[in-house]
């Protein structure tokens, strides 16, 4: 029996499939853990990735893709579970892979999508009082327009921001 | 540049060269090397390229032994009041270099993570454009700031 | 709060915050501090408020934790105690703040060290500090672009960024590149871990005590970056290597370059290996210091030099191979230490076989196209232009909307100087990909100094964090 064939075995709900020749098996959130140690047993020991994509206009939003590697011989596979957006929470694997939690903490920090158990969920790779989740489609990249110096009518050096909003008063967070 | 005892004269004015004449040949810099620029700026401190010769290769870690910071790869907005902390730390007389097209103005990543542009945060004396700049770039940049300091000091 | 005198806000309004699973536990009163979008000219803050912008809140490392969090910071999966630990009084107990700027972190890393004595108890990664928004980035650049932003994530090895995204694309698009491509792909990218290791060997070197191997390091790095700037057109960050092949062809000559590059950095190679290795005190760094055991390479998903120094000898380009490397013989080094001194060990030799491989390909290089015939793929040459509107309507679509890419997903992975670098690349048809996620090999490697530092001097803290090789832009990107 192939390592896939033990996964698919173990947990019921798993559907294996392939996705441009590579082995992907696709779980119900809920079940995420157990293929994770499924797929432990059966062989693929090392963990390697988990993050996050945001499909925006289909139905779960959100889909968290985890990839494992087995060495002898050498064989991957992707594990997708996908996450609604009006409930973005998904059960962490970090109690099977303790590798799982800086990746975690990431898909947290930049995609909002929350991992229940998980010992120590907050933010990453950005500030801590950072508003929003930037990786999600509906946030802008955040690009700030150019004024070259030439077109402006400012005379001190900051070129950041259209010539008007140079001196307001900021506005408190919201 | 007027002094205490009235407008310049032949002896501020050697007093301010010679001043400058010895600030310039022994600025040591800050090590704040952030990311590829600072992989250039470590092999402007090599043997190939050598800093040495203008007396600069001692990076000082604590930035109260240094002169200048050379600010070399992107600001991110985490990093932007570790940044500032640094500079405040300095004493003066201090100079600020901006190497490199993010430290600049934010390079190709205008976006949400960087400070669009280091002189947000820190005043700058020389920009070094690149991507990354090469040592000779920031040799020429280093230099122009030598010249910068010693044309201050004749009152241009 | 006093207001400061000068604040510039960009025109971005941050999204409305509204799905949490868990909020961030923010000590109250920091709600207060403004956007992160503001910029401002301090001097005029308290001192008070100097410090809240550099304590990150619940980024640090606090007394009480809960159980998980201490085991993670203990780096408790095997508990090797090469100091037993033994309980101290509070006040014997210290928090110490290591970066984010520090000369010897390689980079923007922030490690809270709680010590006892010199005892090291617990460590915290607090990353973050050059976090570039790289992902968010590759979804506004087209395929072509994509290059440009990936070679600089990992800025050490930036030609195996570039590789891994062409390959990716490569793969969606279902188009093979010629045999020449790979080649010189093949060629490129082994120089390119050979200028990495000579890079990581001096600075880790410097960091400690053979000064000497700055210098030393750099000299030969040089021979490597000096091809690249003549094929590529710059030392670092080259855009390269592109889907559906390489941006130009190797220049005249560039045998003599290569065979100059291969005898020089052989004979460093001895120079390094009669300074360090049997030098009494780099033994006494370096033996024994920052031991990884093969189940926490397992858990941590640790890959590449520091998997094959405790024994694990997983290579992509032996199990997953690309890009025609399995026509060239080379060994793998494997060492069982798992200590800085195997470390160094394994990356000699892997300077060595990477040699070896360039000399095969230089010997062997095929002629043919540097790129794919495809023309929606890879653009016409100049020439052309001139005489065939295809060409020019060709030339015009693929720089100015890009080409598109099939709807699908893949993860490609390729062996980077720092370990397993993969990409997975989701398309939905469109000229610019859906998403991109780069798996950096030292994001894990970060992960796993916990499991490396507890219990072990903090003499040590900076010889095995250096022989993880973390790369930050990998890290953070």
């Amino acid at each position: 029996m192939s390592r896939i064939e033990a996964i698919t075995a173990a947990v019921p709900a798993a559907v294996a499939a392939d996705s441009l020749g590579q082995a992907v098996v696709r779980v119900p959130r809920e079940s995420l853990p157990a293929v994770a140690a499924a797929a432990r047993d059966a062989g693929f020991t090392m963990f390697l990735d988990l993050c996050a994509v945001d499909y925006l206009t289909r139905d779960p939003r959100f889909e968290v893709v985890v990839h494992l590697l087995a060495m002898d011989p050498p064989e991957r596979v992707r594990l997708l579970a996908g996450v609604p957006g009006d409930d973005p929470i998904a059960p962490s694997i970090t109690g099977v892979f303790a590798g799982a939690d800086f990746y975690e903490r990431e898909a947290f920090d930049l995609f909002g999508i929350g991992f229940s158990g998980h010992p120590d969920l907050t933010r990453l790779l950005l500030p801590d009082d950072w508003q929003g989740h930037p990786l999600r489609k509906d946030s802008p990249v955040g690009s700030v327009p150019v004024v070259f110096k030439a077109a402006s009518d400012r005379t001190h050096e900051t070129s950041v921001g259209s010539p008007s909003s140079g001196h307001h008063e900021p506005e408190t967070a919201t | 540049m007027a002094s205490p005892a009235g407008p310049p004269n032949i002896l501020t004015v050697s007093f301010n060269r010679a001043v400058a004449w010895a600030r310039t040949r022994s600025m040591w810099p800050a090590s704040f090397g952030l990311a590829c620029c600072a992989i250039e700026m470590m092999a402007t401190g090599a043997a190939h390229n050598d800093l040495s010769r203008f007396g600069m290769e001692v990076f000082r870690a604590s930035p109260r032994q240094a002169d200048l910071m050379i600010v070399a790869g992107r600001v991110s907005q985490k990093m932007a009041p570790v940044l500032r902390q640094v500079y405040d730390q300095m004493a003066e007389p201090k100079w600020v270099i901006s190497m490199g097209a993010c430290a600049s103005t934010g390079g190709m990543f205008n976006n949400y993570a960087l400070v669009q542009g280091v002189d947000q945060v820190v005043p700058v004396d020389v920009y070094v454009p690149g991507c990354p700049p090469g040592p000779q770039s920031l040799m020429h940049g280093i230099l122009t700031l030598q010249e910068q300091i010693q044309d201050k000091a004749r009152g241009r | 709060m006093s207001k400061p005198p000068h604040v510039v806000t960009g025109d971005l309004e941050a999204p409305a915050d509204t799905q949490q699973a868990k909020s961030t536990d923010i000590a109250a009163g920091q709600s207060e501090r403004r956007s992160v979008h503001e910029v401002w000219v301090s001097g005029t803050e308290a001192p008070d408020e100097m410090r809240r912008f550099t304590d990150e809140g619940a980024q640090e490392m606090l007394a009480d934790e809960s159980e998980a969090v201490l085991a993670g910071q203990r780096g408790s999966i095997v508990v090797d105690d090469y100091i037993p630990g033994r309980e101290s009084p509070e006040d014997e107990i210290q928090i110490l703040n290591m970066g984010p700027q520090h000369p010897a972190t390689h980079g923007v890393l922030r490690l809270h060290l709680e010590l006892d004595g010199e005892t090291i108890r617990r460590v915290k990664p607090i990353i973050g500090y050059l976090h570039t928004g790289m992902e968010k980035t590759a979804e506004a650049l087209s395929f072509l672009q994509g290059p440009t932003n990936v070679t600089r994530m990992d800025y050490l090895s930036p030609l195996h960024n570039e590789l891994c995204f062409s390959l990716a694309t490569e793969r969606l698009l279902g188009i093979e590149v010629p045999e020449r491509a790979n080649a010189i792909r093949v060629m490129m990218t082994e120089l390119n871990r050979v200028a990495s290791h000579l890079l990581w060997s001096a600075t880790t070197g410097l960091d400690i005590g053979a000064l000497s191997m700055m210098i030393y390091g750099w000299r030969e790095r040089e021979l490597v970056l000096a091809f690249f700037e003549k094929t590529t057109g710059l030392r670092m960050n080259h855009n390269y290597i592109r889907p559906g092949g390489v941006a130009a062809d190797l220049p005249d000559g560039w045998e003599e370059d290569v065979a100059g590059i291969i005898t020089g950095v052989r004979a460093g190679l001895r120079d390094y290996e009669d300074l360090l290795l049997d030098n009494p005190i780099f033994l006494e760094r370096t033996k024994g210091v920052g031991v990884l055991a093969p189940e926490e390479i397992h858990a941590f998903g640790i890959t590449g030099p520091l998997a094959r120094a405790s024994g694990i000898g997983y290579d992509v380009r032996r199990a997953f191979p690309y890009s025609g490397i399995e026509q060239y013989d080379f060994d793998v080094p494997v060492f069982d230490g798992g200590d800085v001194y195997d470390r160094f060990l394994v990356r000699f030799e892997e300077i060595r076989q990477s040699l070896r491989i360039v000399e095969q390909v230089k010997g062997a290089m095929p002629r043919g196209d540097y790129r794919s015939e495809d023309r929606k793929v890879t653009p016409p040459p100049r020439a052309r232009i001139d005489q065939s509107m295809e060409a020019l309507i060709h030339h015009f679509k693929i720089f100015t909307e890009g080409f598109k890419v099939p709807a699908g997903e893949t993860y490609q992975a390729v062996e980077s100087a720092r370990g397993e670098l993969g990409m997975y690349l989701v398309s939905d048809g469109g000229a610019k990909p859906w998403r991109l996620h780069v798996r950096g090999p030292s994001f894990a490697h970060v992960q796993a100094l916990p499991a490396m530092l507890t219990d072990s001097l903090i003499a040590d803290t900076i010889a095995a964090l250096a022989s993880a090789d973390p790369v930050m832009g990998d890290v953070d990107r």
